[in-house]
């Protein structure tokens, strides 16, 4: 499997995410996950795209995606030039006799503890996909009740932006 | 004849009436399209028709178009009221091919909108500059299942190049413009714009033009220098090319550039299916088409060459038989308007990005340094080759053993006849087939058929939108009698609105592409394919069920018949000279004719049989 990450430009109107979602699935295309948030320009969302891919189709996945025309700009983001996170709220089982395991696991996770009852904790973590398996790893011998995990959402490192002065270069239009 | 040139430019034409009305005629505009405030959407709607240069629009009203309606009575815009609105976007597509320009189809919400489903994945996969405008239910009602509703932006979102659902009357004119520059420009295709009722209803101000708001949409028009200059290296160098050109020449206005590219070259062209046409048949230079019932020359032009000159063409499965062993020795020179085909079933050498006709002219300028540098190739084998192919496995055909008409002598009839000024619409089938091969075309826009969606039913109504939009040519639909059951109704349209096409309808009571299969591929187990009236152990009965002559007189058609051979011209000559109704001539021919040469889908075109059990050889080491 090989994993590329793609934060998409778009513009900010009615039906664009079904566009997307429906190109995806007409042309057989993965996704692993998907997150759509607003950006600095209200005009804009920002689709961060984790596609599941050898580089031949993403080829196609990049060019059949930019005739979409609500669709600015795709720029691929890899591991080392960019930073990634996914969030994860994560409902562990957490009677008296374990309290101190889950709670010293959330600690080397940098965790935070945002509910609490008799039975159970829930922890809010962010990171990257890695880390957050790691720490689901640990979880699950205590039992987890439930879980909540977000899609990637990604920055590219340094100064460069994806729009404005010094911008990142797209995915090429042109073959 | 004095019909407006085809092809020619015509996309081009459309895409600068937008342009401008933007930037060069703005006063012109603003004269013709004086600001008027306190209208309502749906006039707003109309004179943006107006404004954006329609001259007709085909289509149905019902409940939720209905205010649209009413000033387009009044409006100079053209109204041709079809009986079904699959119709109507056959007619707005077979309009826009025939002359180039955006056609137009109109349908109300629900069932209007849902049957306009067909003719846009139709128009899509041709890429042919449609806009459909369609009611909605009013806004409030959207979403809670109202009467005739239906998401037909989210049913045609995979089949139009874009859609629009307006929200706000005031947007009205810009969505129309953005529409119709959409539809005209870059790869072509269908766009559909939704607009509920009472945002026709609602009052708005009205000004021309609008701006256009589309920061996603720059379409690469402009080649490469670079990949250009290697293209026309890779050409010099070749020793057999072969020039594969797809339909985008013909959207591009390109023929006149390509029969230059020809000359230049010396190279062999072959035209696919959506490109018949745009290249004279009567060059020697033309092997006529390639793919699953291309010429043996032609699909064995590109099996067997070293360099791939594809201009506006796609690789599509029909043309390439088996991809893993299309083309094993070929370089391939890839020039196409849409990145996302180039490389997408077949990699491509030197990829270029852009129109058709600014890349031939470019290739030309380049291929001319290359031969002034020194660098002509010397084809005389491969022309050698290329016409010991032709002339052992010529296009033909066997007249039928029981004694019945041959369809393929009907269809190389009417096209002598009716000669190459003529324009033929299709169906999808056998006859389509013979008709791309047997009929012989020398000018753009003169053939027209559904070439990617394979619609049956596509012939009339596109014939009838290709009449309308060039009344003074002959427009003949050759169909089949599958396919002529599927849209005739519009046969009415075109008596009641004055639009005298002319159909020849091969008439194999079957389904005779299905039946051709089944006689290959099935043993002769003729499952559901037999369209006449038959005895319980399957053979015809003596009835004609319908009979098309008393069908046509039905829609107000001149009906006529043909069964022999001794007719065939005289009723294709009495049919030319009626010219004030529409005319429908039945050729009752043999249902065992079959479409030759062919290569079985999933196969190699190494296996290309030129007839039943006529396997060419080619011998290994010739080329």
């Amino acid at each position: 499997m090989t994993r590329h990450t793609l934060s998409v430009l778009v513009e900010n109107k009615s039906g664009v995410l079904a566009r997307v979602s429906a190109l995806f699935s007409r042309r057989g295309f993965n996704i692993e996950s998907l997150a759509v948030g607003p950006t600095e320009n209200p005009d804009l969302s920002r689709m961060t795209i984790v596609v599941d891919a050898e580089s031949q189709p993403l080829e196609q996945i990049t060019k059949q995606l930019n005739k979409l025309i609500e669709i600015i700009k795709i720029v691929e983001l890899d591991g080392g030039a960019a930073v990634q996170r996914e969030l994860l709220l994560v409902k562990v089982r957490a009677p008296m006799a374990d309290r101190t395991q889950v709670l010293q696991t959330a600690e080397l996770f940098r965790a935070h503890v945002v509910d609490v009852n008799t039975d159970t904790v829930t922890l809010e973590a962010t990171g990257t996909p890695d880390k957050l398996q790691a720490l689901l790893a640990v979880l699950a011998p205590l039992g987890i009740k439930e879980m909540a995990q977000s899609g990637t959402v990604a920055l590219g490192r340094g100064p460069r932006a994806m729009s404005g002065a010094g911008t990142l270069r797209p995915v090429e239009r042109s073959a | 004849m004095n019909s407006p040139t085809p092809g020619e430019s015509a996309t081009r034409e459309a895409a600068a009436a937008l342009t401008g009305v933007e930037t060069v005629d703005r006063s012109l505009a603003a004269a013709a399209h004086e600001p008027v405030s306190g209208i309502t959407g749906a006039q707003s709607l109309v004179r943006s028709l107006e404004a954006v240069g329609v001259d007709v629009v085909f289509g149905i009203p019902g409940g939720a178009i209905l205010p649209a309606y009413d000033p387009l009575f009044d409006s100079r815009v053209r109204h041709v009221l079809v009986r079904h609105e699959q119709g109507a976007g056959h007619a707005a597509t077979g309009y826009a091919q025939a002359t180039g320009r955006v056609g137009v189809c109109m349908a109300t919400s629900g069932p209007g909108a849902t049957n306009l489903v067909t003719p846009l994945a139709d128009a899509h996969m041709d890429s042919v500059p449609v806009v459909a405008i369609t009611g909605q239910v009013p806004s409030a009602s959207i979403g809670t299942d109202a009467f005739q509703e239906a998401d037909i932006r989210g049913i045609t979102m995979p089949i139009t190049k874009h859609n629009f659902l307006v929200t706000d009357a005031a947007e009205i004119p810009q969505r129309i413009a953005e529409a119709f520059h959409l539809a005209s420009t870059g790869r072509p295709g269908p766009v559909l714009v939704d607009i509920p009722k009472d945002v026709l209803q609602a009052t708005t101000d009205f000004s021309w033009p609008p701006r256009l708001d589309l920061p996603g949409y720059k379409p690469t028009t402009r080649p490469h220098g670079k990949q250009v200059r290697e293209a026309a290296a890779l050409i010099a160098r070749a020793r057999r090319p072969v020039l594969y050109v797809g339909g985008g020449v013909l959207k591009a206005g390109a023929t006149e550039e390509l029969a230059e590219l020809a000359e230049l070259t010396g190279a062999p062209v072959v035209t696919t299916l959506m490109a018949r046409g745009a290249f004279p048949d009567s060059s020697p230079q033309h092997l006529g088409m390639p793919g699953m019932h291309g010429t043996v020359a032609a699909v064995t032009a590109l099996q067997k060459s070293d360099v791939i000159v594809a201009l506006g063409a796609r690789f599509d499965d029909r043309v390439t038989g088996q991809l893993s062993s299309f083309a094993p020795d070929a370089q391939v020179v890839h020039a196409d308007i849409d990145p996302a085909e180039i490389g997408k079933n077949r990699k491509a050498d030197v990829p270029i990005v852009g129109d058709a006709r600014e890349t031939i002219v470019e290739l030309v300028a380049a291929l001319r340094a290359e031969h002034e540098a020194g660098r002509t190739p010397d084809l005389a084998a491969w022309w050698a080759q290329l016409d010991e192919w032709r002339q052992t496995y010529p296009l033909g055909y066997d007249w039928p053993e029981d004694g019945s008409l041959s369809p393929q002598y009907v269809i190389e009839r009417l096209g002598a006849i009716a000669g190459p000024d003529a324009v033929y619409a299709a169906g999808v089938g056998q006859h389509q087939m013979w008709a791309a091969q047997f009929v012989k075309y020398e000018k753009p826009g003169t053939w027209l058929n559904s070439g990617g969606l394979g619609t049956m039913g596509y012939a009339v109504p596109a014939a009838m939108g290709a009449k309308y939009g060039r009344p003074d040519t002959t427009v003949w639909a050759i169909d089949g009698d599958g396919c002529f059951q599927m849209t005739n109704q519009e046969l009415a349209t075109c008596a009641i609105e004055g639009i005298p096409i002319k159909v020849a309808v091969i008439n194999n009571g079957n389904l005779g592409m299905v039946r051709q299969w089944q006689t290959l591929f099935y043993e002769g187990r003729y499952s559901n394919t037999k369209l006449h009236a038959q005895n319980a152990d399957g053979t015809p009965k003596p009835v004609r069920i319908p009979d098309f002559v008393a069908l046509a007189e039905a829609l107000g058609c001149v009906g006529l018949r043909c069964e022999s051979r001794d007719d065939v011209d005289a009723v294709i000559e009495k049919a030319m000279s009626i010219n004030d109704v529409p005319v429908v001539i039945d050729f009752v021919v043999g249902s065992d004719a079959q479409v030759w040469p062919m290569v079985a889908a999933g196969s190699s075109n190494d296996d290309i049989m030129a007839a039943r059990d006529v396997r060419p050889v080619f011998g290994e080491g010739q080329v």
